[in-house]
C-alpha cells in the first residue's frame, strides 16, 4: 500500500512526520571548511545564534591547505541534529559534514595537567600516569606536567584520577576524530 | 583598468540597469567609476532608503537589486534592509566602501566592521583582501543572491584596494564548491505527494513568497485548478494564486481570514509550498493543523521541519517542483467529487465568516474602506507596496492581487519605513506600471527623506497615507491585551504631510470625505509626479479578524 514511487493508492493515515532527531547522545561532528577568513565565525555565529551548544569545538588544517578541518561536538539531547547539520549546510564556505557514527570513528583529545606533588606523593602520580599511559612532561620541585591523549572518557578518568593529588590546572584540546577504514572522513 | 571601472563591467555583465546608493570617502573612487559608467545611479537620502529601494526592484521585477553605500555609518545604515532582504528572501547585492587595508582593525575614522555585524544576517559575504579578487567576488555574489533561496549577498571594499589597476577578465563560472541548492524535486516524493493529494478529503494549499521567487505562479495555478484544491497563501505569497477566484480563501495567519485559518485547522493535507511555517502562520504550534499530514516543498532543506514535522518533504524550486506534481495528480485520475463536502464546508464559512467592518455614517474614510477605494481607483492593476502595521493588514486583505510582484511589503522582518523607498525602486523597475504606497503615518515617517529622491528623479509613486494619529497597531495590542493603558502610541497631527511633501518637491494632497474618496484618489494617481496623500481615517480601529499572539486558529477574535 502507498508504496513511494508506485501507483498504489495511500492512506493519509500511513504517512509518518519525520522524527526531529533529539538523539540523546553526544555527536562528533566533522566539518570540512574552505581555509578563508571568518569561516569560524560563521560557524560559531550560526550556533550563537541558533541557540545549539557547542561542548568542544578544534580547528585544524588539512592535507589540502585550501581546506580546514572543524571537529565539533555537541549534545544530542539538546539540539534537532538534523536542524543543526542543514543549517551548517547552507553556510557557503561548509564543503563537507560528516554525523561520525562511535563506532566507526577513533577520536583523541590531548590534555595537560598541572599537579601540585612532592615528596612521597610523587611516586605515586607517576604510577597513575603510567598506568594512563600518559608523559610526564615537565617537572619542578613542587609540580609536575602531565600529557595525556586518548578518548574524552580517558582524559576525564585521569582526572578523576590526579584530582586527589592537587589538580593546579588542565588544558584540553577537545577532540578531533577521524573515521575508521580506507575511506575519506 | 581600475578596480572601479572593474566593478562598472562586472555590473553590467551581470545586467544592472540602476543603482541605489549615497557616496562617502572610503567608496570615492568607486562613484568616480560612475561618472562615465553608463548605468543609471540613484542618489538616495538614506542608505536604509537605497537598500529597501533596491529590496521594492528586485521584488516587482524578479532581477537582483543593487544597493551601495560607504563604510562605518553608510553600512550600518544597510543593516536593516540587509536582514529585511533575508528574512523575505529578497535578492540584493549590497556593496559596500571600507577603510584602508593598513587602518583596518585600528578603530579608523568611518570604520565598522561591516562583515561581522553582517555576518548573521546576510546569505554569504566577502571580504575583498585583494584587487584581483573584485570581479569574482561581484560576480559569485550576484549568483548567490539570485539562485537557490534568494537573499541578500555583501562585498566589503577596503578603498585603497579599489583605487588598484588590475587586468580585467568577465568572470563567468562560479568556484562555490559547497553551493550546490537542489533544484529539481526528488520524483518518488513528488508522486507520493500527488498520492496524498488524491487520497486527501480536506485539503489545502498553503502558499508562500517562494513561490513567487521562483515564479511558480502558473504552475500552482494549473495544480490548484486541477484538483480544485483550496488555496490560501502568507502574507508574502499573496499573488502568487491570482485573486478574485473562486478557490481562493483569501491570507491565513494572525490576520488572515477565518475561511483560511479554519480550513487549515480542519484540514486533513496540507501541501505547502514555498512557505516556512512562520509563527504568525501557526500560532500556537501544538494546535496547528492538528488534523493535517503536511507536504513540504521548499529550496531550502533547512525549513523543512523546522516548525512542523513534514510527512513529505520535496526540496527543490517550487515552479518545477509543482509543475511535476500536477502531471503527477492529474495521471491519478482522482475523483473531484470526494471534496464536494469539504467544498460546502468552506463555501459555509465564507458565507459566515466574510471580512467585514462597520461603515461610518457620515463622511468619516473607514482604513478597511480606504483600500477598498484604492483598488477601485486603480482597478485593481497596481503595484501596492506597504510599511508595516495595520495598514499592511488592511491593504493585504481588502486589496486583491490578481498577479505576483504586485505586493510588496515586508514581512518577515516587519520593517517600518519599508513601503516609500520600495516603492520607488518598484517604480523604477517597472517604469510602465502605476506603483502606489499604502502607508502609516508612522511608518511614512521612517523613510519619508527619499520623497526629495522621488521628486529630484521624477519617479511617480503615489503614496496614499492612512493617517490615523496613532502607532495603530501597537495602539490595537495595547488596547486588547495591556487594559487600553495607551503608552507612546499617540503620534497627534503631527507632521503636516501635505507641507512636507511640498517642501520636498512632491505634490501633496488631503483627503477626508469617504464621498469623494475614489474620485480623489484618481485625481492624485492622475497628477504627474511623486504624490503624497494624507488620507484621514478612523483614528481607533482595529485590525480583525485576529488570532491572539500563542492562540490557535479555532480562538481567532473579531
Amino acid at each position: 500500500m502507498g508504496e513511494p514511487g508506485t501507483s498504489a493508492p495511500l492512506s493519509l493515515q500511513e504517512l509518518q512526520a519525520a522524527e526531529s532527531l533529539h538523539t540523546g547522545r553526544k555527536h562528533t561532528l566533522s566539518i570540512l571548511v574552505e581555509n578563508k577568513a571568518g569561516v569560524l565565525t560563521r560557524i560559531a555565529g550560526l550556533f550563537a545564534r541558533r541557540g545549539f551548544n557547542i561542548d568542544t569545538l578544534t580547528v585544524g588544517p588539512t592535507d589540502d591547505p585550501a581546506l580546514s578541518r572543524v571537529t565539533l561536538t555537541l549534545d544530542g539531547a539538546l539540539h534537532p541534529m538534523d536542524q543543526v547539520t542543514k543549517q551548517l549546510h547552507k553556510l557557503i564556505n561548509v564543503l563537507k559534514i560528516r554525523d561520525l557514527e562511535p563506532s566507526e570513528t577513533v577520536s583523541r583529545e590531548l590534555a595537560l595537567f598541572k599537579v601540585a606533588v612532592d615528596g612521597p606523593q610523587r611516586g605515586e602520580l607517576m604510577q597513575v600516569a603510567e598506568i594512563f599511559r600518559s608523559k610526564v612532561v615537565d617537572v619542578d620541585k613542587r609540580s609536575v606536567v602531565i600529557e595525556v591523549t586518548g578518548t574524552t572518557e580517558k582524559v576525564e578518568a585521569f582526572e578523576r584520577m590526579v584530582r586527589p593529588f592537587g589538580l593546579i590546572e588542565m588544558m584540553r584540546t577537545g577532540e578531533i576524530a577521524i573515521s575508521r577504514g580506507r575511506q575519506e572522513t | 583598468m581600475r578596480a572601479v571601472d572593474a566593478i562598472m563591467e562586472c555590473l553590467k555583465a551581470e545586467g544592472v540597469d540602476v543603482v541605489f546608493g549615497l557616496p562617502g570617502g572610503a567608496n570615492l573612487p568607486t562613484y568616480d567609476a560612475f561618472v562615465d559608467a553608463g548605468i543609471r545611479h540613484i542618489l538616495v537620502r538614506h542608505e536604509a532608503g537605497g537598500g529597501h529601494a533596491a529590496e521594492g526592484y528586485a521584488k516587482a521585477t524578479g532581477k537582483v537589486g543593487v544597493a551601495f553605500a560607504t563604510s562605518g555609518p553608510g553600512a550600518t545604515n544597510l543593516v536593516t534592509p540587509i536582514c529585511d532582504a533575508m528574512m523575505d528572501s529578497v535578492p540584493v547585492v549590497f556593496i559596500t566602501g571600507q577603510v584602508r587595508t593598513d587602518l583596518l582593525g585600528t578603530d579608523g575614522f568611518q570604520e565598522a566592521d561591516t562583515l561581522g555585524i553582517t555576518l548573521p544576517i546576510v546569505k554569504h559575504s566577502f571580504m575583498v583582501q585583494h584587487p584581483l579578487e573584485i570581479p569574482r567576488a561581484i560576480h559569485e555574489a550576484f549568483h548567490l543572491a539570485r539562485t537557490g533561496r534568494p537573499g541578500p549577498t555583501l562585498v566589503d571594499i577596503p578603498v585603497d584596494l579599489s583605487r588598484a589597476e588590475i587586468p580585467y577578465e568577465p568572470v563567468t563560472d562560479v568556484r562555490l564548491p559547497g553551493y550546490q541548492p537542489t533544484f529539481e524535486g526528488n520524483q518518488k516524493q513528488i508522486r507520493q505527494a500527488a498520492k496524498a493529494l488524491a487520497a486527501a478529503q480536506r485539503p489545502v494549499l498553503y502558499v508562500g513568497g517562494g513561490v513567487i521567487a521562483a515564479e511558480g505562479s502558473q504552475e500552482l495555478r494549473e495544480l490548484a485548478i486541477s484538483g480544485h484544491f483550496p488555496v490560501t497563501s502568507t502574507v508574502m505569497g499573496l499573488g502568487a494564486f491570482g485573486a478574485p477566484h473562486p478557490q481562493w480563501l483569501g491570507m491565513l495567519g494572525m490576520h488572515g481570514t477565518r475561511t483560511a485559518n479554519y480550513a487549515m485547522d480542519e484540514a486533513d493535507l496540507i501541501c505547502a509550498i514555498g512557505a516556512r511555517f512562520d509563527d504568525r502562520i501557526t500560532g500556537k504550534l501544538s494546535e496547528f493543523a492538528p488534523h493535517a499530514k503536511f507536504i513540504h516543498i521548499d529550496i531550502d532543506p533547512a525549513e523543512i521541519s523546522k516548525n512542523v514535522p513534514a510527512h513529505i518533504p520535496i526540496v527543490g524550486d517550487a515552479k518545477s517542483v509543482v509543475a511535476k506534481l500536477a502531471v503527477e495528480y492529474r495521471a491519478l485520475a482522482a475523483d473531484p467529487a470526494r471534496l464536494d463536502e469539504w467544498w460546502a464546508r468552506i463555501r459555509a464559512w465564507q458565507e459566515q465568516y466574510p471580512l467585514r467592518y462597520e461603515e461610518s455614517e457620515d463622511s468619516e474614510i473607514k482604513p478597511q474602506y480606504m483600500i477598498q477605494a484604492l483598488y477601485e481607483a486603480t482597478g485593481g492593476e497596481a503595484i501596492i507596496t506597504s510599511d508595516v502595521g495595520q495598514h499592511q493588514m488592511w491593504a493585504a486583505q481588502y486589496y486583491d492581487f490578481p498577479e505576483p510582484r504586485r505586493w510588496i511589503n515586508s514581512g518577515g522582518l516587519g520593517t517600518m519605513g519599508f513601503g516609500l523607498p520600495s516603492a520607488m525602486g518598484a517604480a523604477v523597475g517597472c517604469p510602465d506600471q502605476l506603483v502606489c504606497c499604502v502607508a502609516g503615518d508612522g511608518s511614512v515617517q521612517m523613510n519619508m527623506q527619499e520623497l526629495a529622491t522621488c521628486a529630484q528623479e521624477q519617479i511617480p509613486i503615489k503614496v496614499f497615507i492612512m493617517n490615523n494619529g496613532y502607532l495603530g497597531m501597537v495602539r490595537q495590542w495595547q488596547e486588547l491585551f495591556w487594559e487600553k493603558r495607551y503608552s507612546h502610541v499617540d503620534m497627534g497631527d503631527y507632521p503636516d504631510f501635505v507641507k512636507v511633501a511640498e517642501a520636498y518637491g512632491a505634490t501633496g494632497m488631503r483627503f477626508e470625505d469617504k464621498g469623494t474618496l475614489v474620485d480623489d484618489m484618481r485625481r492624485a494617481i492622475a497628477t504627474p509626479g511623486p504624490v503624497l496623500v494624507d488620507v484621514r481615517v478612523t483614528r481607533e480601529e482595529n485590525t480583525y479578524p485576529m488570532i491572539p499572539a500563542g492562540k490557535a486558529a479555532r480562538e481567532m477574535e473579531g
